[in-house]
């Protein structure tokens, strides 16, 4: 009905087809002001050759995928620097790639915004092993201190030299990481009407 | 404690009920607990254009040594449960409990790991209210109702359950009518009753 292509379950839970990661770098130039950062960083941050990963541009955005070693040199670099000035740390979260070509599942991925020029800047770290150690930021960005630990707390990524990394989100004692991918919902059956109804990751599919 | 129920009810006892009930009914300070977005249909409950203060609840009491009443406005998370136990615990005899809002009452849409799926597995619940979140005129409903449960209640103030066979309203279908094939043939249609 209504032209549904496929089973028409917007719930998310009925087999979410996942594209691969793409593992491509952006090549120069890169369009708009990426290659004014990009060369200003070079400048700032001598190792950034060994540093960068791989950069990604899609959709009028700037990613920078960096080595776990050289993160904290190049977040005080971005936060000092005078034509950098990416001042705030918006957010810091953690992603799970469960069919990561590389092998390494857990990425924890840096916003940065710069109040001085306007601009947003992505950062994304990936360490290998179940759990990852990726080093903390807090000495350069005061405000991950809750970030890293909402992101330890939620998909396991456990950040080297934050002072207090504890849960902050689920109960203290609470076992495991709710956001990876093979954690279930914990959703109850609920009676509807004389018929009962699963959660939506144990619904079937009706296509 | 003990006189009332050695004594059979009689004249002067049930006046007694009668009284410290209906006091107890039109002055019922409520404990806010608003959590989430049933807080905000709460706080426009006791404002001026649906006001609560005619019905002599307009002082929320912050302390809940003072409350009588425990409106859990909003989803309760498994990180606030112990919290609102204790809110609960601390609150004097007679206390009743109001849960507004289906993630009160049952965990509403949020059926994960992460919200306690209905606020009866951690506090006696005396009324339940459904909504997302439900009205201001359906909560004061819901509030003149227990008003009028606790009218009659005993003098200890614990109100007595209703059973569904007691609710004038229209009854649900009874459970057990799902077919034992699964669901290739439809369930019945409203109005079935065992």
């Amino acid at each position: 009905m209504f032209g549904v292509t496929g089973t028409g379950d917007t719930s998310g839970f009925g087999g979410l087809v996942v594209r691969p990661a793409e593992l491509g770098t952006a090549v120069r130039p890169y369009g708009s002001w990426f290659d004014a950062v990009a060369d200003d960083l070079e400048r700032a941050f001598p190792e950034f050759g060994e540093a960068i990963e791989r950069v990604v541009v899609d959709r009028g955005e700037l990613t920078l995928h960096v080595r776990p070693a050289y993160l904290v040199g190049l977040c005080r670099q971005l936060r000092d620097d005078p034509r950098l000035r990416f001042e705030l740390c918006s957010s810091i979260s953690g992603v799970d790639y469960p069919a990561d070509p590389t092998g390494r599942r857990f990425h924890a991925v840096y916003h940065l915004t710069s109040l001085t020029y306007r601009r947003h800047l992505r950062l994304e770290v990936s360490a290998p092993a179940d759990p990852p150690h990726v080093p903390s930021v807090v000495e350069v960005y005061p405000t991950a201190n809750w970030l890293e630990r909402e992101t330890w707390d939620m998909v396991g990524i456990i950040f080297d030299g934050h002072p207090a990394l504890t849960r902050i989100l689920m109960p203290d004692d609470w076992p495991g990481h709710p956001q990876r991918k093979d954690y279930p919902l914990g959703g109850v059956t609920v009676e509807y009407k004389g018929a009962e109804v699963p959660p939506p990751d144990e619904r079937r599919g009706y296509a | 404690m003990g006189l009332e129920e050695k004594l059979p009810s009689g004249f002067l006892l049930t006046n007694v009920a009668k009284m410290a009930n209906m006091v107890r009914a039109d002055s019922l300070w409520p404990a806010t607990f608003g959590l989430a977005c049933c807080a905000i249909e709460m706080m426009a409950t006791g404002g001026g254009r649906y006001d609560l203060a005619r019905f002599g609840m307009e002082v929320f009491r912050a302390s809940p040594r003072q409350a009588d009443l425990m409106i859990v406005a909003g989803r309760v998370s498994q990180k606030m449960a112990p919290v609102l136990r204790q809110i609960y615990d601390q609150m004097p005899e007679p206390k009743w409990v109001l849960a507004m809002g289906v993630c009160a009452s049952s965990g509403g849409m949020f059926n994960n790991y992460a919200i306690v799926q209905g606020v009866d597995h951690i506090v006696p619940v005396d009324m339940y209210l459904p909504g997302c979140p439900p009205r201001p005129e359906m909560l004061m409903d819901a509030i003149l109702k227990l008003h009028e449960k606790i009218r009659v209640a005993d003098i200890n103030g614990k109100t007595t359950p209703t059973t569904i066979d007691d609710s004038p309203y229209d009854k649900p279908i009874a459970r057990g009518t799902r077919h034992a094939l699964g669901d290739l043939e439809p369930v019945r249609g409203p109005g079935v009753r065992r």
